[in-house]
């Protein structure tokens, strides 16, 4: 079947962006620490696509409804249920995904090193991801990936303007001292802040095409990746309670507790 | 739709009756179309006396509080419109006809009662300054406002009997008050009536992990309540927009229906018992946590919806729905009201077991609520659409659940019943729906002058009445 798509976007791009999304448990839930300090609560947890990862897909449709890109690839690594959060993407506007099957704890390292072959073998003009996921707050992912593949990277983007002719994309990023601008030349690894956009709603024609849209399933193995982690959780606790303030009657007393409680003077 | 002219007829010739040929469209708000066919219209009252022109004034301008009632057993209570998210947007500003006339036979509050008041409550639960009365003083629409001298805030039931017997001797008029979130004024005074404020009653007294059965005083906040039942794994059968300010005191004497009405029955069905202090300090323990239990008349449901006409709630035991984990949220389109009719059969049919709310609004309400709250967006902006609905499912069993919900959604897009929609994907587009919903009143009060009343109708005659009130009102509004 022919698909008819406008002049000017024959032209410009072939262009695929891939984008990794991450299945988190959703951002409104209150966390509970397991009794056996192991972990995290996440049976009977409402589990949801990663605040950024959203924002990095909607800015990965916008780029291709402006005609910049041909096509949108959700990638997401992880378990079974995984393939939910990839239908979600797919239901808000991805043409298709790729799912990488493993059970087990992932890190950045690790992911990182699946989205590598993924990138080698799908080639996409660019790769975005969201800054960190709200579960580990790593924000490692997105860098290391710049690093394996040797890609400029333009991080915690506020905003993102794509110039094709000369295959540059100039990135505004928020650092600590306010916005930087840089000039990345494609491809590129860009991970995306909380303004760079607001994700669209998943509407229903949407939801209904994406049941016919393919969820392509590998494993680590599949791309010879072997998953090691370096690293191993000894112990996650809640963080300690907030003591109750308490009211002082004289400038004697905060001074006493100055010195000898708080130990600060 | 003949029922409702005739009524409209009926109200504007016994309007022009009582406050002298001035046209009150607001009697609208006195009749009610509920199946049994009661409706309830002031001819029926036999030699208009000046009581009576007060009373009416007071009734269809807002609830009075009983205990101000010169025994004429008058009982008027206006149930929720059952998941309606519309409100008619009145034009005329200027306020109801004739003052009601402050009844000469309760006293003025003194400077004894306050000392006996100080003994009894301590320094903190008596309030006599301007700005905290205030606020009690006025309703949230800020339409009303009452000129009390004094709100006491008791902290046990033994502290509202006490005060209670003492006004009651004393022949002070009192208005008990919660949240003071009520939409139609009837939580704060007329005049100078004594304000009782529960807030200082706000302890949960125990909690059955089994049946799911919660007591706790009157003073509790429902939002509260809602926190710690969700440590527990339950949840409140009831939920309104109100909810970080209102009391379950004050739920329970209105008999608030709220969004989960649909799912989890009114307050009627899950009240187990309460205890309430009549007006002349007795203490009427009713507080059975049992759930069934026919020893004797079940008086409490006289008091729940009663409004604090027959005493004040104290303590409540409701029974709590277990929490479930798999929530969905839609948020829809149609083209007229026919069809959201046709889709909350529909919903009820397909959905069955799982559906736990079904709001509408319709396009004016949408862009009130577009225009005046921050933060809100617009989840179907490719087009504008006449009605929009919320449909809301709760179940065990998240893959189960969103399978039924978007194969209901499909069928009906399929149908015509739905013109567009769109599914929330996390709970933070979730609350973003719940919140154009729940902030139509917010943004009623923001723009403007708000006639506001409860109607319960017959769901087929429900957007008639929308209809008709523009017809008489003009479309200019909006």
């Amino acid at each position: 079947m022919r698909t008819t798509t406008s002049a000017a976007s024959r032209e410009t791009a072939s262009m695929r962006i891939m984008v990794a999304i991450k299945r988190v448990i959703d951002y409104a839930v209150k966390i509970r620490v397991k009794p056996d300090k192991s972990g995290v609560e996440t049976s009977n947890v409402k589990m949801s696509m990663n605040p950024f990862c959203e924002i990095a897909l909607e800015e990965a449709l916008r780029i291709k409804e402006s005609g910049r890109a041909s096509e949108v690839v959700a990638v997401s690594v992880g378990p079974a249920q995984c393939v939910d959060t990839l239908r979600t993407g797919l239901a808000m506007g991805a043409d298709r995904a790729i799912h990488v099957e493993f059970p087990g704890t992932l890190y950045p390292l690790s992911i990182a090193k699946i989205l590598k072959a993924l990138v080698d073998a799908e080639k996409p003009g660019l790769l975005l991801l969201g800054k960190q996921a709200i579960d580990d707050d790593c924000n490692q992912t997105g860098q290391m990936i710049a690093g394996l593949l040797k890609w400029p990277q333009g991080t915690f983007a506020s905003k993102v303007v794509l110039d094709e002719e000369n295959k540059v994309a100039t990135v505004d990023r928020e650092v600590d001292g306010g916005l930087e601008t840089l000039c990345l030349d494609l491809p590129a690894v860009i991970t995306t802040d909380l303004r760079l956009n607001q994700p669209r709603y998943a509407s229903l024609p949407n939801i209904m095409k994406a049941k016919s849209k393919v969820i392509k399933k590998l494993t680590p193995q599949d791309l010879n990746i072997e998953i090691r982690s370096d690293l191993e959780v000894v112990q996650v606790t809640d963080p300690p309670k907030r003591k109750a303030g308490v009211i002082l009657s004289s400038v004697d007393e905060l001074i006493d507790k100055l010195k000898n409680e708080a130990r600060v003077l | 739709m003949a029922n409702v002219v005739a009524a409209y007829c009926l109200l504007r010739r016994s309007s022009r009756k009582l406050f002298d040929g001035r046209q009150n469209l607001n009697f609208f708000g006195s009749i009610r179309f509920v199946n049994s066919g009661l409706t309830y219209n002031f001819t029926r009252t036999r030699e208009l006396s000046r009581q009576d022109v007060c009373y009416s004034d007071q009734i269809v301008s807002k609830h009075i509080c009983f205990l101000r009632a010169s025994g004429n057993g008058v009982l008027t209570s206006f149930p929720r419109g059952e998941g309606s998210g519309f409100q008619i947007h009145c034009r005329y500003l200027a306020s109801m006809a004739s003052t009601p006339v402050r009844n000469k036979s309760f006293s003025t509050v003194n400077s004894d009662d306050i000392i006996y008041f100080k003994k009894i409550l301590g320094e903190k639960g008596v309030v006599e300054e301007e700005e905290k009365l205030d606020d009690a003083n006025t309703d949230w629409l800020r339409k009303y406002k009452g000129s009390s001298k004094l709100m006491l805030q008791p902290r046990s039931t033994q502290e509202v009997s006490q005060i209670l017997h003492y006004c009651n001797s004393r022949c002070l008029a009192v208005v008990p008050q919660g949240g003071n979130t009520g939409l139609v004024g009837g939580s704060i005074p007329v005049f100078d009536e004594v304000i009782i404020n529960l807030r200082s009653m706000n302890n949960i007294l125990s909690f059955d992990k089994v049946s799911g059965i919660l007591v706790c005083e009157a003073g509790c906040i429902l939002e509260n309540l809602i926190s710690f039942l969700d440590n527990e794994g339950f949840i409140m059968p009831l939920d309104l927009g109100a909810k970080g300010s209102c009391q379950i005191g004050g739920n329970v004497s209105t008999n608030a229906g709220g969004l989960r009405l649909i799912r989890y029955g009114s307050l009627h069905g899950s009240v187990l018992g309460l205890e309430a202090v009549l007006a002349n300090g007795t203490v009427l323990d009713m507080l059975g946590t049992l759930r069934k239990d026919n020893t004797g008349y079940d008086l409490k449901h006289l008091f729940i919806g009663s409004e604090g006409s027959l005493g004040i709630v104290t303590k409540v035991s409701i029974l709590t729905p277990p929490k479930l984990s798999s929530v969905n949220l839609a948020f829809l389109a149609c083209k007229d009201y026919t069809s959201c009719q046709k889709l909350l059969s529909a919903a009820k049919t397909k959905l069955g077991e799982i559906l736990s709310a079904f709001e509408f609004l319709d396009i004016n309400a949408m862009d009130l609520v577009l225009k005046h709250l921050d933060g809100l967006r617009d989840p179907l902006p490719s087009s504008k659409h006449n009605f929009y609905i919320l449909i809301e499912t709760t179940g065990s069993t998240e893959s189960h659940d969103k399978e039924k919900l978007e194969a209901f959604l499909l069928q009906s897009i399929e149908s015509g019943l739905l013109t567009d929609g769109v599914l929330a994907q996390d709970i933070n587009q979730a609350s973003a729906f719940w919140r154009i919903r729940e902030g139509i009143p917010e943004a009623l009060m923001k723009a403007g002058a708000v006639y506001k009343y409860d109607l319960s109708l017959p769901p087929e005659k429900m957007y008639d009445l929308v209809e008709e009130m523009r017809g008489c009102l003009g479309a200019t509004n909006g």
